[in-house]
């Protein structure tokens, strides 16, 4: 009985892998928030490239520091643009109202994205990006269709363009590929390294606290382990009388 | 230890007695409460129930100190916790990885009162506290779960609510009541949050006390379901019972320092579960306008939920989840048999029970999948239709197979094996 | 119950072991749930210090300013009542400000501040928490007054830099917050100067 029970909380235990999001074909990030290295680049990329039109309201500049593993001075010189005051939060440089107003839908929140779509899915939207001319803003996206954002990093990645299918259900779009003619900055593989740190640095700001609530946790399983041994031989050795 | 020698202590603990039933109370309870000597692995879960309903006092209380508990600002707020506030992260983990734990043990303890008889006569108001407890427990929980106010906060609200307008013709009204508001608002917030941190701790609480007191009056069963009353020592004591303190003390410290290590193991290194305890959506905020894709209740409710979805009418659905808990409280009544513990009972219950805990199980899963999922052929619906047959056909057949003497028992030891 | 034997000191070993294992993990416990009342983060931040312009205060004038929730005045006092401030030495019970909680060591001068001119001041009263009256103008108060504060919850006296009165029930000096004068000529409230 007892070996069963076990069995089913170590069951329990080793769902995590349970679909967060709409699983099925997404990337896989290998989101590792305990690589400073990447959440810097990361963080940069972000800096560069998101929080002109995306704000991290959640996320202090002067929580980055430690866990990215830089100076304030560094963070102060690298990732923030405009007015700062210690404290401060991650702001949009645009007012969201321009951007409803630009895009069709206010640019949204990135503080908890990967926590609510999942890293993989952010991962995969990122290198999802298409040139669609029917589209009012020039770009589209295959896993989030008619999504109102352009390819803000298309200069990195190049120009990607659909390749169309015709199915049952009409032209849908089959696959993804950036022509000889149309490259950017960055090979394929850089590309994905690219997304991937950004990905990384979205994990981190979802959730601050994921690499150090790790570490103190080996740490406390520790403990216990040597606390319940304890408590082990107290019982059994109470339970003398009894037996 | 006798009452005459500790009534002459003297000291402080001697000037408290003669004021307040302290050692007497602590004897009566604890130092000299007899339990049986053959508690097995499943008689942990009590005091882990109790020792998790601590945590949830504590982590809630710190908690509500940072809570905002208005539409404009709940979201941000737990935000504000999880970040802003020194180890606010813990302290939040450990809430709303306790209310899973909460109900972990609480299943885990009403599964061995199935398995030994633990609501037969003479338990059965200890039986009918505990039930009451889970019920008070599903309410906190669920109100608990709208206080992040996330899009799983708000539809998971939202259709729960929605549950009662289904009630004939006073169902419209009482929703309304309910919400205070014509949609789920602030205001339903706003009171959900005082039931959730006022009201049902109280009631959670007392009725707890009441539990364990029923369960001191009759005292507790046993693996084998024989009554250690029935054989004593001349000066009174059971002879197949030991004091629970300090023998069950320390045994529950161990089980205690197991159960710790999962807890943890949860709380540093899986706070979502993958999604299990901690919905994707809902770090998300409410936003009344879109539903999302995909909206299950927390696991420990979706069994129940799988129930309501297998009933193609509305009232019809509500009708069967309702009864699907009411027929737990009946279970004393619904099972005539007069052996308490599977062991020496019929192979038919056996069976039977072994079932049940399959159909909850599986009814579980299946509420966490969308109806249109397909396993074996066969739809979620069609296979939670299946499974809430067998969970309403355990009650059914234990009837039937207690009351009419259908049921082949072994015979029961006098005293405790083993 | 309990048997006497051999086990017995083993027992109260592991009884012991337990307990004090225990007591650990419990006081580690507690550090969470103390440190959860500490000042969070945004409270910090909303602590941070906060820069004032001074450049349009006339002598006489004061600005009123809150930093870290408390009320701070900024006051630019004219050359009268910086000169005035000696002759009040016999009046006030620490004219030499040593009460050292009392201001930062920079301002623990004649006229408690940086800037001769500048006062900055917590105006709470250190009797009992009233913010004081303030008065400049001499003989505003009784005849002797020579311009300062007057707490009128239980009338303590303070001079225009803040120093209390003699056999008022007021214990110190009103307190000078950390500030510093900025390279752009304002002023900033709750950061000392950089390295003099």
């Amino acid at each position: 009985m007892r070996k069963i029970l076990l069995g089913l909380m170590l069951g329990i235990l080793s769902t995590t892998g349970y679909a967060a999001a709409p699983s099925g074909n997404l990337m896989d990030a290998q989101v590792d928030v305990s690589d400073q290295g990447s959440l810097q680049r990361g963080a940069k990329l972000f800096a560069n490239n998101c929080m002109g039109c995306h704000s991290a309201k959640y996320v202090r500049w002067n929580a980055l520091p430690e866990p990215l593993g830089v100076s304030m001075e560094m963070v102060e010189d690298n990732l923030i643009y405009g007015a700062y005051q210690a404290g401060d939060t991650i702001n949009a440089a645009m007012r969201s109202e321009d951007g409803a107003e630009w895009f069709g839908a206010a640019p949204p929140d990135l503080s908890l994205t990967a926590r609510a779509r999942g890293a993989d899915w952010v991962y995969t939207y990122l290198n999802s990006f298409y040139r669609d001319p029917d589209a009012s803003i020039g770009w589209n996206n295959k896993l989030l269709a008619n999504s109102s954002m352009p390819h803000v990093l298309w200069r990195l990645q190049g120009v990607p363009e659909a390749e169309y299918e015709d199915t049952a259900n009409g032209v849908q779009v089959a696959g993804i590929r950036v022509p000889d003619a149309q490259q950017g900055m960055l090979s394929t593989a850089e590309y994905h390294q690219a997304t991937r740190d950004i990905t990384n640095y979205m994990a981190f700001m979802a959730e601050p606290v994921r690499a150090k609530r790790q570490e103190i946790g080996v740490w406390v399983i520790g403990f216990l382990v040597i606390f319940t041994g304890l408590a082990y031989l107290m019982k059994r050795e109470y339970w003398r009388d009894i037996h | 230890m006798s009452e005459a020698t500790t009534k002459a202590q003297g000291g402080l603990l001697g000037w408290v007695d003669a004021r307040f039933p302290l050692t007497k109370m602590w004897n009566e309870h604890v130092g000299e409460y007899y339990a049986p000597k053959n508690f097995n692995f499943w008689y942990y879960f009590g005091a882990l129930s109790l020792f998790v309903l601590v945590n949830q006092l504590l982590t809630g209380i710190w908690l509500t100190m940072n809570y905002n508990p208005s539409a404009a600002g709940a979201f941000d707020s737990v935000e504000y916790i999880m970040r802003d506030v020194e180890w606010g992260w813990l302290i939040r983990y450990m809430h709303s990885t306790g209310a899973s734990a909460f109900f972990v043990v609480v299943y885990l303890h009403m599964f061995r009162a199935l398995l030994y008889g633990s609501y037969q006569k003479p338990r059965e108001l200890i039986w009918i506290f505990g039930m009451i407890i889970y019920l008070v427990l599903m309410a906190e929980a669920f109100m608990g779960y709208m206080l992040p106010w996330g899009q799983m906060s708000y539809w998971g609200a939202q259709v729960i609510i929605s549950l009662f307008g289904a009630i004939p013709i006073v169902g419209e009204q009482l929703a309304l009541w309910i919400r205070g508001d014509f949609n789920i608002s602030g205001v339903t917030l706003n009171r959900f949050f005082a039931l959730h941190v006022v009201a049902l701790p109280l009631a959670l609480v007392g009725l707890v006390v009441f539990h364990i007191l029923a369960l001191h009056e009759v005292g507790s069963n046993n693996p084998d379901g024989v009554n250690i009353k029935d054989h004593k020592t001349k000066d009174g004591k059971p002879k197949d019972g030991i004091p629970f303190h300090p023998y069950y003390t320390v045994k529950d410290t161990f089980g205690l320092g197991v159960f710790l290590i999962f807890f943890s193991a949860v709380v540093f290194f899986a706070p979502e579960m993958g999604g299990l305890f901690l919905e994707p959506p809902n770090f998300q905020p409410a936003n009344p306008l879109q539903t999302p894709e995909h909206i299950a209740p927390v696991w420990y409710f979706t069994a129940f939920y799988s129930i309501l979805r297998a009933i193609p009418d509305k009232f019809g659905g509500v009708l069967a989840m309702g009864s699907a808990i009411f027929l737990l409280f009946l279970l004393p009544w619904i099972d005539r048999g007069k052996v308490r513990s599977i062991r020496y009972r019929g192979l038919g219950h056996k069976v039977a029970l072994g079932l049940f805990a399959v159909a909850f199980v599986c009814l579980s899963y299946l509420g966490l999948k969308a109806p249109s999922n397909v396993y074996f052929g066969l739809t979620v619906t069609t296979w939670a239709q299946i499974w809430t047959m067998v969970y309403f056909g355990f009650f059914a057949f234990l009837f039937a197979y207690t009351a009419f003497g259908f049921e082949r028992t072994k015979p029961v030891p006098e005293r405790v094996t083993e | 119950m309990s048997q006497e034997g051999a086990s017995n000191s083993r027992r109260r070993f592991l009884t012991g072991a337990v307990g004090v294992v225990g007591g650990v993990g419990a006081a580690y416990v507690a550090v969470p749930f103390l440190a959860y009342w500490k000042p969070s983060a945004r409270t910090k931040a909303a602590g941070a210090p906060v820069e004032v312009d001074t450049s349009t205060l006339e002598p006489g004038q004061k600005i009123n300013l809150t930093w870290r929730g408390q009320p701070v005045w900024v006051i630019r006092r004219s050359e009268a009542a910086i000169e005035s401030l000696a002759a009040m030495d016999d009046t006030v019970s620490d004219p030499l400000s040593n009460v050292s909680s009392q201001q930062p060591a920079y301002a623990q001068n004649p006229h408690r501040s940086i800037d001769p001119e500048y006062l900055v001041l917590v105006p709470i009263c250190t009797h009992l928490g009233c913010i004081p009256s303030y008065m400049p103008q001499a003989g505003s108060l009784d005849a002797d007054w020579q311009g300062g504060f007057f707490c009128p919850c239980h009338g303590s006296k303070f001079d225009l830099a803040g120093r209390v009165y003699r056999g008022v029930p007021a214990p110190t000096n009103l307190q000078v917050p950390p500030h510093r004068m900025a390279s752009n000529g304002s002023l900033v409230i709750g950061e000392d100067p950089e390295a003099a």
